[in-house]
């Protein structure tokens, strides 16, 4: 047994070593200067050089970037859980005719990836007038998450025990008053799930944002790191800085979400 | 990650309402249509402009020749699927995609199953260890390739490295090299997403109940045996899943590739989508590039249905009869 586990805690290193040192790279290379990093590739700061961070901390460009972002993430988070949930509780607590076939064009969507839409999205968003404008990457990328949102919460609203609805209707409720007291508080797992997913994506998604922004001003943190990198080829030591300080929203995020990210993908797994 | 719900199983019904008496009836069957354009309008609206629309104006503008300006008058047919499949650059896109398909299944799976199994374990540190695996799966594919195009510079950091382990023989010119660039992009590639496998995986091995194991381990099984024949069937679902989604993001692959080399040298690493953004965008051949967009679509699509059919088809049904 202690034979296995010298095995499992040697595989456990070369697994951090490898996860690791890429980032440490980056975020050492940072309170590195370029001539530095260019005599010696992988050696250490020292002294620690703190201009590279604080020119990038204090640029315009850097918050502008993040603003965007954040902005872009929210405005499509906020629509696919609101318009999501709303069409969930629709396919799942309503009884009509055709109801299965909404769910399965729903569904449809997941064979469907944004990334080989996205050249007629962009053609679309053109005509529509919607291209330099935050909404023309927010829009499309809720829409494109409507289909996960929907199949996670559907299920889950369908699990909460009918007699909780009947004894709010009989207590006078409307259906829509149930779904707004009860239902969504009682859904709030799997609209965590369902958030955290629909942000995450947003927050990386690269290709629709490189097709409808073409001002510098308008782009999302992921453009702007390309972006960078590609202007400042001769600066290596500023490119490293801007990547670090970019890295820290999405893995803040991750280390605060992570338990419910797996919880949540355990539940979509099993279904 | 978003298609892994496919396989949920259909919602039990719930228990229908009592229907209302006599003439209150037609008022709420008004009520409850109402209700229902309210609750589905919205996202139906959302769904079809966004999602439905744009693949069907893309199959229409796939049929001319358009530079994305002026009226379409050139119509050409299925012209632009045949220059499509009888150029050499597309063709050769499509054999990358298969090859990055193909190498994620052969080396990803069984790398992701190992590291699963051992962060199953009860090793020190163990949560700290699984951050540490997820880590690179949440940074964005922008930051994973502006970190990896700086260490492969030539003279870089890998470089030195190797060179400092005693190793300075194998040193390439990664990114340059026609013959190594797509395997290049492939180490990276699994870097960025061997956690997300590891994450799947993980969930799956705490659906194994212990009993099993120690079952297997009193009747005698070895360790690795009680892993082959008891774990790894138990297992079958999210690996059946991880390939799903493995092969569609194989085919997809456009962030890495476009940041990193931009599909070069010599169309040495393109795929199907930096084929497509390149024509569609960079040189506004937009109807070329919408016919590309549909066999794109095409491909995954079909890739889709039969992976759901043949492989999907029995964990839906093992779901279905409470088998695991």
């Amino acid at each position: 047994m202690s034979r296995r586990n010298t095995v499992g805690y040697l595989a456990a290193f070369a697994v951090i070593g490898v996860t690791v040192v890429p980032l440490l790279f980056v975020v050492l290379g940072g309170f590195r200067t370029t001539a530095q990093i260019n005599a010696s590739p992988a050696g250490l700061p020292g002294p620690f050089v703190w201009d590279n961070y604080r020119e990038v901390a204090t640029s315009l460009q850097f918050w502008r970037l993040l603003g965007n972002s954040l902005l872009i993430a929210v405005i499509a988070t906020t629509l696919a859980v609101v318009l999501g949930s709303m069409a969930a509780f629709a396919l799942s607590r309503y009884f009509f005719r055709g109801r299965e076939g909404f769910y399965t064009l729903f569904t449809l969507g997941l064979l469907f990836p944004l990334g080989v839409a996205t050249l007629p999205l962009y053609l679309w968003l053109r005509q529509l007038n919607l291209l330099e404008n935050p909404l023309g990457v927010a829009i499309p990328e809720a829409a494109f998450s409507l289909p996960v949102t929907i199949v996670i919460l559907r299920p889950f609203m369908n699990a909460i025990p009918g007699e909780l609805e009947d004894a709010a209707l009989l207590d006078g409720a409307a259906k829509l008053g149930f779904f707004w007291r009860i239902l969504l508080p009682l859904s709030r797992p799997a609209l965590i799930t369902v958030s955290v997913l629909a942000f995450v994506t947003s927050w990386n998604f690269y290709l629709l944002p490189l097709l409808v922004f073409s001002d510098s001003t308008n782009f999302t943190l992921p453009l702007g790191v390309a972006m960078f990198q590609s202007e400042h080829t001769q600066d290596t030591a500023k490119v490293l800085a801007f990547t670090a300080l970019s890295m820290i929203p999405a893995l803040t995020f991750f280390v605060l979400a992570e338990r419910r990210m797996v919880g949540g993908l355990t539940g979509s797994v099993k279904g | 990650m978003m298609s892994a719900a496919i396989t949920t199983r259909p919602p039990t019904a719930p228990v229908p309402h009592a229907p209302a008496a006599g003439g209150t009836r037609r008022r709420s069957r008004l009520r409850q249509r109402l209700e229902l354009a309210f609750l589905l309008t919205p996202a139906l609206l959302l769904f079809t402009g966004f999602v439905l629309v744009p693949i069907g104006v893309a199959a229409y503008y796939s049929l001319y020749s358009w530079n994305g300006f002026g009226p379409l008058t050139d119509f050409v047919g299925l012209g632009n699927y045949v220059e499509a499949f009888s150029g050499d650059v597309f063709q050769s896109a499509i054999g990358h995609n298969l090859i990055i398909a193909t190498l994620s299944i052969v080396v990803q799976l069984p790398l992701s199953i190992g590291l699963a199994l051992l962060l199953n374990r009860k090793l020190r540190g163990r949560t700290f260890l699984r951050m540490v695996v997820f880590a690179p799966y949440v940074l964005s594919e922008a930051v994973t390739a502006v970190i990896w195009l700086l260490m492969l510079q030539p003279g870089g950091f890998v470089d030195e490295i190797l060179r400092g382990v005693g190793l300075g023989g194998l040193v390439q010119l990664w990114l340059a090299d026609q013959s190594l660039v797509l395997y290049t992009l492939f180490l990276v590639i699994t870097w960025k997403y061997i956690g997300f496998g590891v994450i799947l995986l993980l969930a799956g091995l705490q659906g194994v109940p212990p009993e099993l194991r120690e079952a297997a381990a009193l009747d005698g099984a070895t360790a690795w045996q009680t892993t082959r024949h008891v774990v790894l069937p138990l297992l079958g679902p999210t690996i059946r899943i991880w390939v799903f989604l493995s092969v569609i993001g194989s085919l997809q692959l456009f962030d890495l590739v476009w940041i990193m080399t931009l599909g070069g040298p010599a169309n040495a690493s393109t795929t199907m989508a930096t084929y497509l953004v390149d024509h569609g965008f960079k040189r506004y051949e937009f109807g070329f590039g919408s016919a590309v967009a549909v066999i794109l679509f095409i491909i995954c699509f079909l890739f889709a249905l039969l992976y759901q059919r043949f492989a999907l088809r029995r964990d839906t049904q093992g779901a279905l009869t409470g088998v695991r």
